[in-house]
């Protein structure tokens, strides 16, 4: 076996209970880490059904030809912004109009509403913006009299998604922040706990590098094996939240391994840091 | 091998440890480094396997200066020496044998290539069957031989020991010289920083004297005089 990850392994083997408080420590920062993820996760997964909605509907003047709507339908469903378009009659508007408000229902009378054109935009092109463009190109056929897409609602929901991956990001980076921190401080206690084989290495000649390499998978396993810890927890927790609160989603395999993965970066991290600065003092 | 041109070091906190020294060491000579305490003779040793660096002057070890080494060469530079020194500094928590192999695991040697090695080198130290005891379980002296062992494991040009009896009685320090001088015999060269003015003595072997950072006595001038039996 590599003596770099022999020396590491060793690490574990010689100061377990030091190697577990600091797994453990790590694991409950990057814990919190995820349950912050797996509101984010979900805070986004509502605001992607939510956006699912987001709907352009162009009004279409009285007397409008079939070919005339049945033309510009195929040219707006060409649209790259556009996911679907279709014709809504005004027998459909009505029909519609009673179900979505069924206690004005006695209100509508046929013929009230007029025929639409309802599009809906593909994922990615639901903010504010291509909305607005979109709806500017649907009026300027003139068959079309008024186009609405609740200007202020999507605003609204723009800003929420994007004030909601700000403090994600911020409170995410803080969390990474701590975990640096954290496996720094273990890895500095192992690099003093370990000054005298350090300078043995260094009088018969190891690198720097060679040096430094078990610090640095010393602190990445701690990431990753925290980063295991962290997401069994971060499942535990779900599981419960799901059981006697809401039904929440979990992380997917990917991201599951990416979170590992980060638990692993921030640990390499972490040592590096700590070990360039520790190092210099032994 | 060794050559000191005006070396002077100069630490922040205690001052000046060295002033103006120069001496040569030769290819397989044997020099002892004697003073009181204080007197620059580790700062030597330090300067010698660069873990200080001159204030001034020029410090060269075959043929490596201290002026021109860059950080990442220094550990090439270590390979050509061994290190010991009064505490042994052994690895406690391995075995004779493991702390001979580190010297040459941290120095990439073949896998294959380390147990013969290893075996050899306490054979030569005395040592072959304690080779898998621990270092606590050994008397000071034969902790001194492995580390003189571990220091042995990269074929060093020249050996280099900060007072390696001054932890040890009458009989080891006469054990552990005598296997510094059959090393030197071998044709390594041997630097060796002592307190004990006794051995010194009897060994009749070439003696710089430090005191107050100055070189107050150097037995080479007039001439060195070879060890009997050195190697040519």
């Amino acid at each position: 076996m590599n003596l770099a990850l022999r020396e590491a392994l060793l690490a574990f083997r010689r100061a377990p209970v030091l190697s577990i408080l600091s797994i453990t420590t790590i694991a409950f920062s990057l814990f919190a880490f995820g349950l912050f993820g797996l509101v984010a996760l979900n805070i986004r997964q509502a605001l992607t059904q939510v956006e699912e909605r987001v709907e352009i509907r162009a009004f279409v003047v009285d007397g409008t030809s079939a070919e005339a709507t049945s033309a510009a339908l195929g040219d707006i469903a060409s649209f790259p912004e556009v996911a679907s378009a279709k014709l809504v009659t005004p027998e459909q508007a009505l029909l519609r109009a009673r179900r979505e408000l069924g206690e004005f229902s006695d209100v509508f009378e046929a013929g009230i509403l007029p025929a639409s054109l309802d599009v809906r935009l593909k994922e990615g092109f639901r903010d504010p913006v291509t909305v607005k463009a979109v709806a500017e190109r649907l009026r300027t056929y003139d068959f079309i009299d008024d186009v609405r897409f609740g200007e202020e609602w999507v605003q609204k929901l723009y800003r929420i998604r994007n004030i909601s991956t700000l403090a994600g990001t911020v409170i995410g980076l803080a969390f990474a922040a701590v975990a640096v921190i954290i496996i720094g401080s273990t890895i500095r206690m192992a690099v003093l706990a370990r000054s005298r084989e350090i300078s043995i290495m260094r009088l018969v000649g190891a690198t720097d590098a060679f040096v430094r390499s078990p610090f640095l998978i010393e602190g990445a396993l701690k990431g990753m094996l925290g980063g295991v810890l962290a997401l069994t927890m971060t499942w535990a927790a779900s599981a419960i939240i799901a059981r006697f609160v809401f039904s929440a989603e979990f992380f997917d395999a990917k991201l599951a391994v990416g979170g590992v993965a980060a638990g692993a970066l921030i640990g390499l991290v972490g040592s590096a840091i700590s070990v360039g600065r520790h190092l210099k003092a032994v | 091998m060794i050559r000191f041109t005006r070396v002077s070091k100069e630490f922040p906190r205690t001052g000046l440890a060295l002033k103006d020294v120069s001496f040569h060491v030769g290819k397989g000579e044997f020099l002892f480094l004697t003073g009181p305490s204080g007197a620059g003779k580790s700062t030597i040793l330090k300067l010698l396997f660069l873990e200080e660096r001159p204030t001034s002057g020029e410090v060269k070890v075959g043929g490596i200066s201290s002026v021109t080494i860059r950080g990442r060469d220094v550990p090439r530079l270590r390979r050509k020496l061994g290190v010991v020194f009064q505490d042994f500094r052994l690895l406690e928590d391995r075995t004779v044998e493991a702390n001979v192999a580190f010297a040459l695991e941290v120095t990439g040697a073949r896998r294959s290539a380390i147990g013969p090695r290893v075996s050899r080198l306490l054979t030569q130290v005395g040592l072959a069957s304690k080779a898998t005891a621990m270092p606590r379980e050994l008397s000071g002296g034969e902790q001194q031989r492995v580390a003189i062992a571990r220091a042995l494991a990269n074929d060093p040009v020249v050996l280099i020991a900060d007072e390696p009896t001054g932890n040890l009685d009458e009989r080891a320090t006469r054990g552990i010289f005598q296997l510094l001088r059959d090393i030197n015999a071998s044709g390594t060269a041997v630097v060796m920083a002592t307190h004990d003015l006794e051995l010194v003595k009897r060994a009749e072997c070439r003696t710089i004297e430090l005191n107050h950072g100055q070189v107050v006595y150097d037995s080479a001038e007039p001439p060195v005089k070879p060890l009997p039996g050195a190697g040519a």
